[in-house]
C-alpha cells in the first residue's frame, strides 16, 4: 500500500454531440481494491475502455507504474503492461479448454515451434491451484458455470502477470455464494499486491470488498473517499447529487379509469438468455392520462416488465388487463391490437428500419387502417397521416422519402413516437425516450408525452435518468432485481430516495444499511443452477 | 464524395439545388443497365446474328424460365434469406406433372392434360416451399442450410421418380406453353411479364410487400411493430416454390420433355439475377425492376458468349466473376452508406 500504480488525470472523451468524459481522474494504489461508482451514463464504461486501450482518449495523461501510457496503445499492448480487463461478457471460447483459453495467443512453445501442451497444462494448473479453485484445466469452458468462467478469466489475467485488473460488474450474474467466493479471491489478489478497479452498482459489495471508491457523475470526477467511514448513503448522494436539468411538470391529467393493470407478473430466469432476468410478482396500475415513471438500474426489471406487457417477451404467470378487459398477450401483434404501443429501448436495433424511408417507418403498424381493396396501401391516406404527425411533432426532414437513418437521433425518436401515436393507443410505453438526443429534442419529446397524457392515454416512461423520470411522471415505480421496491408520487420523490429504492431496496436511512440488502443480494438467482 | 453525402442531409436547403453527382450512387442505380446496353452493342457488333429478332426472342424465352423464379427469389432475398433448392424443385414439379399426364393417358383429361401438369407442378413447388419455410422458422435453421438440403433431397426424389429417365410425349396443348406465341410473343415471355408485374405491384403497393421489406430490413423491429415474422418468412418460400413449379412446367413444355436433371445450377443463375439487380443479400433493399435487368444481363451474356463461340466452360467462369463483383459492390455501397 501507499505506492501509486495508476494515475489518470484530466481524461477527456468527446463523441459526436456528447462529452462523455470531461476531465476525469483517478488514482489507484498498489494492492488496492478501488470501486468506481456512478449512475448509468456517468462515464465509467468509457473511462474503462480508454484505460484498457479499446478507445483512444481525446486528452489527458495516464501514468501506469511510473510509465506514461501511449494513447495509441491497443488492448494487447495494455495487457502486456499488466492492465487486464474482465468484461461483463466474457471473452472465452466455449469449445476450448480452460488452459487453452488462459494462454490463447500466448501458448508456450517448444523449441521446434510447436505448442508445449504439457507445460501449458502444468502452468495452468499451478495458477488455478494458487487461486484455490477446484478446476481441471483440461475441461472445456462450455461446461463451466458463469462464476467458474469468471474464475477462468481471473486465472487468465494472472498468466498475463496482471498488475491492475479491471472488473466490470463482476457479480452481475453471480449468486450470493459465488459472490462470496469471488470476494475471497479478490482479497487474495490484493495480498499479492495486485490492484483492482471494481465497477458495480451494488453498494453492499463496495462496503464488503473495497478499500476506496471514486465517483463519476455526468462524465466528471466527483470525489474519492475511503470506504471505511463512508456510508452507502454517502455514496448514493455523491452519485446523484446534481442539478435537476428538467423543469418539473405542474399540470396533471390523471383520471380515475384504470387503463392498464398488471397483476402478478413473474418469470423464472433463463440460462440460455442472460438478459431474461428474473421477475418476481410485479403488479402495476396505470390510469388514463397518468404518466408513470419506471426507475431502476439496467437489468432491474423495468424494461423487462415493459417487454412482457407488450408481448415481446414471455412470462410464466401474471395477468394483463387493458381498459378493464383481461387481455391475453402472446406477441406484439396482440398488444397492438389491444391498444398498447411501445417505443423500444434501442432506437436503432429495435425501432428503426434504418435504410427505409421515413414514410415506411412511420406508417408500418398502421397500415391495416390505411389500406384499400384489403391488401393495398392507401398511399394518399398514408401521406396525409405522415404530414399530420410531421407537423404535430415538428419532425425536421427534407421529405418523407428520405431514409430514416439519415435523421438525427431526436428526429428518429419523433418518427418512432409518431408511429405509436398513429395507432391511437390506450397505453403508450416509451423506453429511454431521450437517450442520446440533444436537450432541445428531449423537451420536445417530453411535450409529446404530455400531449398524449392529456388525450387520456396511460403513459409509462422508462428512463435511466432520474431527473427525467421525476420531471415527466405523476408517479414513480422503482425496480430492483426483478422486484418492485416502491411506488411514490413524483412530488414526494427525491433522487436520493429513488436511488436508495433502486440500489438498496429500501428508503434512505441515516446509517449504513445492513441485513436486508445482503439477503436480497443472495436472492439474485440469475445464473444459479 | 463526402460533399455529396452532406448535401442530402441539408434539410434547410431549398429543394431544387443542383446535386453533386456521386459515382458510386450513380453506378448503384444505373450501372447494371449501362453494362447491359454496352454488352448488347458489343455482341451486336461482333456477331451480326446477335441482334436478329429470332435470337432476341430466343434470349427472352430463355430468360423467362429463370426470370419467373427470380421474381420469387427477390422476395426471399429481400427477407435476408436465400433458396438454393429452386432448380431441383423446378425439375421435381415438372417431372411429377409430366409423369401423371403421360401415365394416366392424354385422353383422360379431356385434352386439358397441360392444366393437370401445371397444377401438379405448382402444387409440388408450393408444398416444398412450405416445408422449407416451416423448417427455417420452426427449428431456426439458416435458410442456406435448409435449402441446400432441399436441393439434393428434391433432386434425389426427381431422379427416383422415373429412374432418372426423361418423360416426353406431350400433346400440342401442353407444348404450346413452351413453344407457342400470342401475337408473336412467346408464351413463357408473357407469363414472365404477368409474374413480374404482379411481383412489382405486390412489393411496391401492398401491405404484404411492406412487411417483406420490414422483415428483411430489421427483423426485431418488424416483430415489435406487430408483424408475424415467421409467417412472412414462410410465405416467401412458398411463393418462390410455386414459381419454381410454374417455371418447371414451362421448361418441360419448351423442351418437349421433362428431364430429371433439368434446372441444374439454375439456382445460381436465379440468385445472380437478383443480386446483380441490386437486391441486397442483407435483406430489406431492392426490387423486381433490378432483378429483371439482372436476369436479362445474364441471358444476354450467356447467349452472346455462345454466339462468339466462347467455350461453355469459360462461360461459367464469367458468371462466377460477375456474381462476386456484384455482391462486392453491394457490400461496398452499403458500407459507404453506413459511414455517413
Amino acid at each position: 500500500m501507499g505506492q501509486t500504480i495508476l494515475k489518470a488525470a484530466d481524461i477527456k472523451k468527446v463523441f459526436p454531440g456528447v462529452v462523455a468524459l470531461d476531465g476525469v481522474r483517478i488514482e489507484i494504489e498498489r494492492g488496492e481494491v478501488h470501486a468506481l461508482l456512478g449512475e448509468n451514463g456517468a462515464g465509467k464504461s468509457t473511462f474503462l475502455k480508454i484505460l484498457a486501450g479499446a478507445q483512444p482518449s481525446d486528452g489527458g495523461v495516464m501514468v501506469f507504474d511510473g510509465q506514461t501510457l501511449d494513447p495509441a496503445d491497443t488492448p494487447m499492448a495494455r495487457q502486456r503492461l499488466g492492465i487486464v480487463t474482465i468484461y461483463q461478457e466474457f471473452n472465452l471460447l466455449p469449445a476450448m479448454t480452460i488452459a487453452e483459453n488462459m494462454y490463447l495467443g500466448r501458448e508456450p512453445l517448444r523449441r521446434n515451434g510447436l505448442i508445449d501442451w504439457r507445460r501449458m497444462y502444468r502452468d495452468a494448473k499451478t495458477v488455478i491451484d494458487e487461486l484455490g479453485l477446484d478446476l481441471d484445466p483440461r475441461m472445456p469452458v462450455r461446461v463451466l458455470s458463469v462464476a467458474e468462467q469468471q474464475m477462468v478469466e481471473i486465472s487468465k489475467a494472472l498468466t498475463m502477470n496482471a498488475r491492475l485488473i479491471i472488473m466490470d460488474e463482476p457479480t452481475a450474474a453471480l449468486s450470493g455464494k459465488e459472490v462470496d467466493k469471488l470476494h475471497a479471491i479478490i482479497h487474495g489478489l490484493r495480498a499479492k499486491g495486485i490492484s483492482i478497479i471494481y465497477v458495480t452498482h451494488r453498494l453492499v459489495e463496495v462496503a464488503a470488498v473495497c478499500d476506496r471508491f471514486t465517483v463519476f457523475r455526468d462524465g466528471r470526477y466527483v470525489d474519492t473517499r475511503a470506504v471505511q467511514g463512508s456510508t452507502m448513503q454517502d455514496m448514493v448522494r455523491l452519485m446523484v447529487g446534481r442539478d435537476v436539468e428538467f423543469q418539473r411538470r405542474r399540470d396533471r391529467f390523471a383520471g380515475e379509469r384504470v387503463m392498464l393493470e398488471v397483476r402478478g407478473v413473474s418469470r423464472a430466469g433463463n440460462l440460455a438468455d442472460p438478459h431474461a432476468c428474473v421477475l418476481t410478482d410485479l403488479s402495476v396500475q396505470v390510469r388514463a392520462g397518468e404518466i408513470v415513471g419506471f426507475a431502476g438500474l439496467v437489468g432491474a426489471g423495468r424494461t423487462e416488465l415493459a417487454r412482457v406487457i407488450f408481448g415481446a417477451d414471455g412470462c410464466d404467470s401474471g395477468v394483463i388487463v387493458v381498459d378493464g378487459k383481461v387481455t391475453p398477450i402472446r406477441n406484439p401483434g396482440d398488444a397492438i391490437a389491444a391498444g398498447i404501443a411501445l417505443v423500444p429501448e434501442d432506437r436503432k436495433q429495435q425501432g428503426c428500419f434504418l435504410p427505409h424511408s421515413i414514410r415506411h417507418n412511420m406508417s408500418l403498424p398502421s397500415l391495416k387502417r390505411l389500406s384499400k381493396w384489403r391488401f393495398f396501401v392507401d398511399e394518399t391516406g398514408e401521406r396525409a397521416l405522415i404530414a399530420d404527425y410531421t407537423r404535430k411533432l415538428g419532425i425536421r426532414m427534407a421529405n418523407d422519402e428520405v431514409a430514416i437513418g439519415t435523421l438525427s437521433g431526436g428526429n428518429q425518436q419523433k418518427v418512432l413516437l409518431a408511429r405509436c401515436m398513429a395507432l391511437h393507443p390506450k397505453v403508450l410505453i416509451v423506453d429511454e425516450p431521450t437517450r442520446g438526443i440533444d436537450v432541445g429534442a428531449k423537451a420536445e419529446v417530453h411535450q409529446v408525452l404530455f400531449e398524449m397524457a392529456k388525450a387520456g392515454v396511460a403513459v409509462i416512461v422508462i428512463s435511466s435518468e432520474l431527473p427525467e423520470v421525476m420531471a415527466v411522471s405523476d408517479r414513480i415505480v422503482t425496480f430492483r432485481e426483478g422486484r418492485i421496491t416502491g411506488s411514490l408520487p413524483a412530488e414526494d420523490a427525491t433522487e436520493e430516495g429513488l436511488m436508495s429504492l433502486m440500489a438498496l431496496g429500501g428508503p434512505p436511512v441515516g446509517g449504513p444499511v445492513g441485513g436486508p440488502i445482503g439477503a436480497a443480494a443472495t436472492a439474485h438467482v440469475h445464473a444459479a443452477h | 464524395m463526402t460533399t455529396a453525402a452532406t448535401v442530402s442531409t441539408g434539410a434547410t436547403e431549398p429543394p431544387k439545388k443542383p446535386r453533386n453527382i456521386d459515382v458510386v450512387q450513380f453506378l448503384e442505380k444505373y450501372g447494371v443497365l449501362m453494362f447491359l446496353i454496352v454488352l448488347c452493342v458489343a455482341f451486336g457488333m461482333s456477331s451480326p446474328n446477335f441482334l436478329s429478332v429470332r435470337n432476341l426472342t430466343n434470349i427472352l424465352t430463355e430468360v423467362s424460365i429463370y426470370g419467373i423464379v427470380a421474381v420469387g427469389m427477390t422476395c426471399v432475398i429481400l427477407t435476408g434469406g436465400v433458396d438454393l433448392a429452386v432448380g431441383s424443385v423446378l425439375a421435381f414439379g415438372a417431372l411429377a406433372g409430366a409423369w401423371v399426364v403421360t401415365n394416366v393417358g392424354a385422353g383422360a383429361f379431356f385434352g386439358m392434360g397441360f392444366l393437370v401438369a401445371l397444377l401438379i407442378s405448382c402444387a409440388i413447388g408450393t408444398l416444398t416451399g412450405y416445408i422449407h419455410g416451416k423448417t427455417i422458422t420452426l427449428f431456426n435453421v439458416p435458410p442456406f442450410i435448409v435449402t441446400l438440403g432441399g436441393m439434393t433431397i428434391w433432386r434425389g426424389a426427381t431422379l427416383m421418380m422415373n429412374d432418372g429417365a426423361p418423360i416426353a410425349g406431350f400433346d400440342a396443348g401442353y407444348r404450346w406453353w413452351g413453344r407457342g406465341d400470342v401475337l408473336g410473343i412467346p408464351v413463357p415471355v408473357l407469363v414472365l411479364f404477368v409474374v413480374a408485374a404482379a411481383g412489382y405491384v405486390v412489393l411496391r403497393y401492398t401491405r404484404y410487400g411492406r412487411q417483406i421489406y420490414a422483415v428483411g430490413g430489421n427483423p426485431e423491429a418488424a416483430r415489435l411493430t406487430g408483424i408475424n415474422v415467421p409467417r412472412v418468412l414462410v410465405s416467401v418460400y412458398v411463393i418462390v416454390g410455386f414459381l419454381a413449379g410454374l417455371a418447371g412446367f414451362l421448361l418441360s413444355a419448351r423442351l418437349g420433355s421433362a428431364e430429371a436433371i433439368a434446372g441444374s445450377s439454375y439456382e445460381l443463375r436465379i440468385i445472380a439475377s437478383v443480386v446483380i439487380g441490386g437486391t441486397s443479400l442483407f435483406g430489406g433493399m431492392g426490387g423486381i425492376g433490378g432483378t429483371m435487368i439482372g436476369a436479362l444481363l445474364i441471358g444476354v451474356l450467356l447467349n452472346g458468349l455462345v454466339m462468339m463461340n466462347v467455350s461453355p466452360y469459360f462461360q461459367q467462369i464469367v458468371m462466377g466473376v460477375i456474381i462476386v463483383l456484384a455482391v462486392a459492390f453491394d457490400t461496398y455501397a452499403k458500407m459507404r452508406r453506413g459511414k455517413r
